[in-house]
């Protein structure tokens, strides 16, 4: 399990640095929406899995008794998603209004377009 | 009954921002609750300052759960004297947005985003967890994309894009160095960490997760190889943002890497080489880049990357001496890159350009304002005795300590150059005559046919930024002593984890 995450994290770090170097527009955002959920996976493979014990003492015992899943990383990925989601959300708009307002989707334009003004 | 003092700076931007909601719409309320708002942040920081600097650190840990499990907020000297500064420089931008932020921009929610960017500096000053560091820098820089982008026109928007995705970039690798300290340490606290990480035996780990955040950090301060998005990005917004990103948004960065560089990863001899190099390339590669822009804002922003370098060469040398100096400069660079943003604002304001070609004959025009905007850009220069003087005295003498002479050279060569270009600047904009090439500003009215209180709104930042620069310059003495403060409990951080956790760190 551990072993497929990880390759699985590696896949979607390769994956989103290689569209963050194309030049068009869209896929650098695929490619950060990509870096993202390989960070979280990244948190979550981190975290070491622990399988079907959830952190919650047994009522008739006072103290876990035996390994348990530490919660800490769900909540941090919880929050990373939510954050990401957001700034996801507001790097789209933002780059439909630079298509519209520019008229291209390729950045070396867009950054020669910003030289020129 | 827990202490709430220290999250009062972060409640009370929040409370403004929300009250500020309720008037969306009506610009003037805006406007008064802004400003208000901001002066009684100041009011109530100074206190906490003072409380701070002549009492003990404050922690808060949230929810009372124990330090190394719950979120805690951490105020010592370091963190109360950055949130003093913030929001002097909020005060200062609240008033001068008031006098030259568009009607429109204000319709659209500008005032409250503002606050919302000074609540996440605040934020992310005061806390001493290192994912709710990552949260606060989230809400800074999603309040600074609103602020990048709100009713800019085909440029803004261009620029934009090279902001958003490096930032968005930063945060990413913020959070992977995250992900693998928590792996490695398995905890968030600050403190907790400072022991732990130290304790850690895979040494190759350690550098690598180092790594990680010295370039997400990197990227948000805008070091050597990872400053190119700021220069093509901070001039095109108005000039009351550019002033606060110019004067703040960097030095978020440059804070984090003294704290995360201070108290958990002690740089060794890999780490410390790495970052005199960055420093100096820093240093080097700014003062160039200023040279050839003839557009002010862009050479300023060059400036900025220029002299974030002293304060990485300050870290670099990682001596007593060259923290405080680090200190001094932080606490220099945060009033006068602000001050220095306003007074092209100002110039804007009365000549309608930021290329110097097209400007001059200021001097003429405004004798007594000019002799304000020099001292200012004196103090940017660092004659003596004005406020960039001091933390360049102590850099050089900790960087003949440790006899890295590379950084003397990247020291005066940087100091140099920053003399030239701003003697380039007033002989362009101040000295020159008007070449009257803008067509376009003639049937603009002029500053002096504005009213009477829009042209004070518009200078009293100024002078409130002047003076406090003034004070760093000639009240030195006491700077000294505060950033000599700040420059112990970053080399000594037992006091910082006894605070936290409550328990003396064993000394190995």
């Amino acid at each position: 399990m551990e072993l497929l995450l990880a390759i699985v994290v590696g896949i979607l770090y390769a994956a989103g640095i290689y569209m963050m170097l194309r030049r068009s527009l869209v896929k650098l955002i695929i490619g950060l929406i990509l870096l993202g959920n390989g960070a979280n996976m990244l948190i979550f493979l981190l975290g070491r899995i622990t399988k079907g014990s959830p952190p919650i003492i047994p009522a008739e015992s006072k103290v876990f008794l035996e390994a348990y899943a530490d919660p800490i990383p769900q909540a941090l990925i919880l929050t990373a998603i939510v954050i990401s989601f957001g700034l996801q959300a507001f790097a789209i708009v933002l780059m439909k209004r630079v298509y519209q307002v520019v008229g291209t989707d390729d950045i070396d334009q867009v950054n020669n377009m910003e030289e020129t003004l | 009954m827990m202490d709430i003092s220290i999250v009062l700076p972060v409640l009370l931007p929040l409370m403004v921002a929300i009250l500020l909601l309720f008037f969306w719409g009506k610009t003037q309320s805006q406007k008064w609750i802004s400003v208000l708002g901001s002066m009684a942040v100041l009011g109530y920081n100074s206190w906490l300052f003072i409380t701070v600097y002549t009492g003990s650190m404050l922690t808060m840990q949230a929810g009372n759960w124990e330090a190394p499990f719950g979120i805690t907020l951490v105020a010592d000297v370091f963190s109360v004297t950055m949130i003093l500064l913030t929001s002097i420089a909020g005060v200062a931008v609240s008033i001068f947005s008031v006098g030259s932020i568009s009607t429109a921009r204000i319709r659209f929610g500008y005032f409250p985003i503002l606050h919302l960017l000074l609540m996440g500096l605040n934020g992310a000053f005061l806390t001493g967890d290192i994912f709710n560091l990552y949260v606060w820098f989230e809400i800074i820089i999603i309040a600074s994309f609103v602020l990048m982008t709100l009713g800019g026109g085909r440029a803004q928007l261009a620029s934009a894009v090279n902001y958003v995705i490096m930032n968005l970039l930063a945060s990413v690798i913020f959070l992977t160095a995250i992900a693998i300290l928590y792996g490695i340490a398995g905890t968030l606290n600050m403190a907790d960490l400072s022991i732990k990480v130290a304790l850690i035996e895979n040494r190759g780990l350690v550098n690598v997760t180092a790594l990680l955040f010295f370039v997400g950090f990197g990227i948000k301060s805008a070091v050597f190889p990872l400053y190119f998005w700021l220069p093509s990005s901070y001039h095109t917004p108005p000039s009351a943002v550019a002033a606060i990103f110019g004067g703040l948004l960097t030095k978020v960065g440059v804070y984090a890497l003294l704290r995360v560089f201070t108290l958990i990863f002690i740089p060794d001899s890999f780490l410390s080489t790495l970052l005199l190099a960055v420093a100096a390339l820093t240093l080097v590669t700014g003062a160039f880049g200023a040279l050839i822009q003839s557009n002010a804002r862009k050479m300023l922003s060059y400036l900025i990357v220029c002299h974030i370098g002293f304060m990485m060469a300050g870290l670099a040398m990682y001596t007593d001496t060259a923290l405080t100096g680090a200190a001094f400069y932080l606490i220099h660079d945060i009033i006068v890159k602000t001050n220095v943003f306003i007074l092209l604002g100002l110039v804007f304001i009365m000549y309608g350009s930021f290329k110097m070609p097209d400007l001059g004959g200021l001097y003429a025009d405004y004798p007594k304002l000019a002799l304000v905007m020099a001292l200012v850009l004196f103090s940017l220069v660092g004659i003596p005795p004005l406020s960039g003087f001091w933390p360049k005295l102590f850099l050089f003498e900790a960087a003949f300590d440790t006899q890295s002479y590379v950084m003397i050279g990247a020291l005066i060569f940087a100091s140099f150059i920053t003399l030239v270009v701003i003697a380039k600047m007033w002989s362009q904009i101040f000295w020159k005559p008007n070449p009257n090439t803008l067509e376009r500003i003639k049937h603009l009215p002029s500053f002096m046919e504005l009213s009477w209180n829009r042209r004070a709104i518009l200078i009293s930042p100024l002078l409130l930024l002047t003076a406090v620069s003034l004070y760093i310059g000639i009240g030195a003495e006491n700077i000294v002593k505060l950033s000599s403060q700040i420059a112990n409990d970053l080399m000594d951080p037992s006091g910082y984890i006894e605070a936290v956790l409550g328990t003396k760190p064993q000394t190995p």
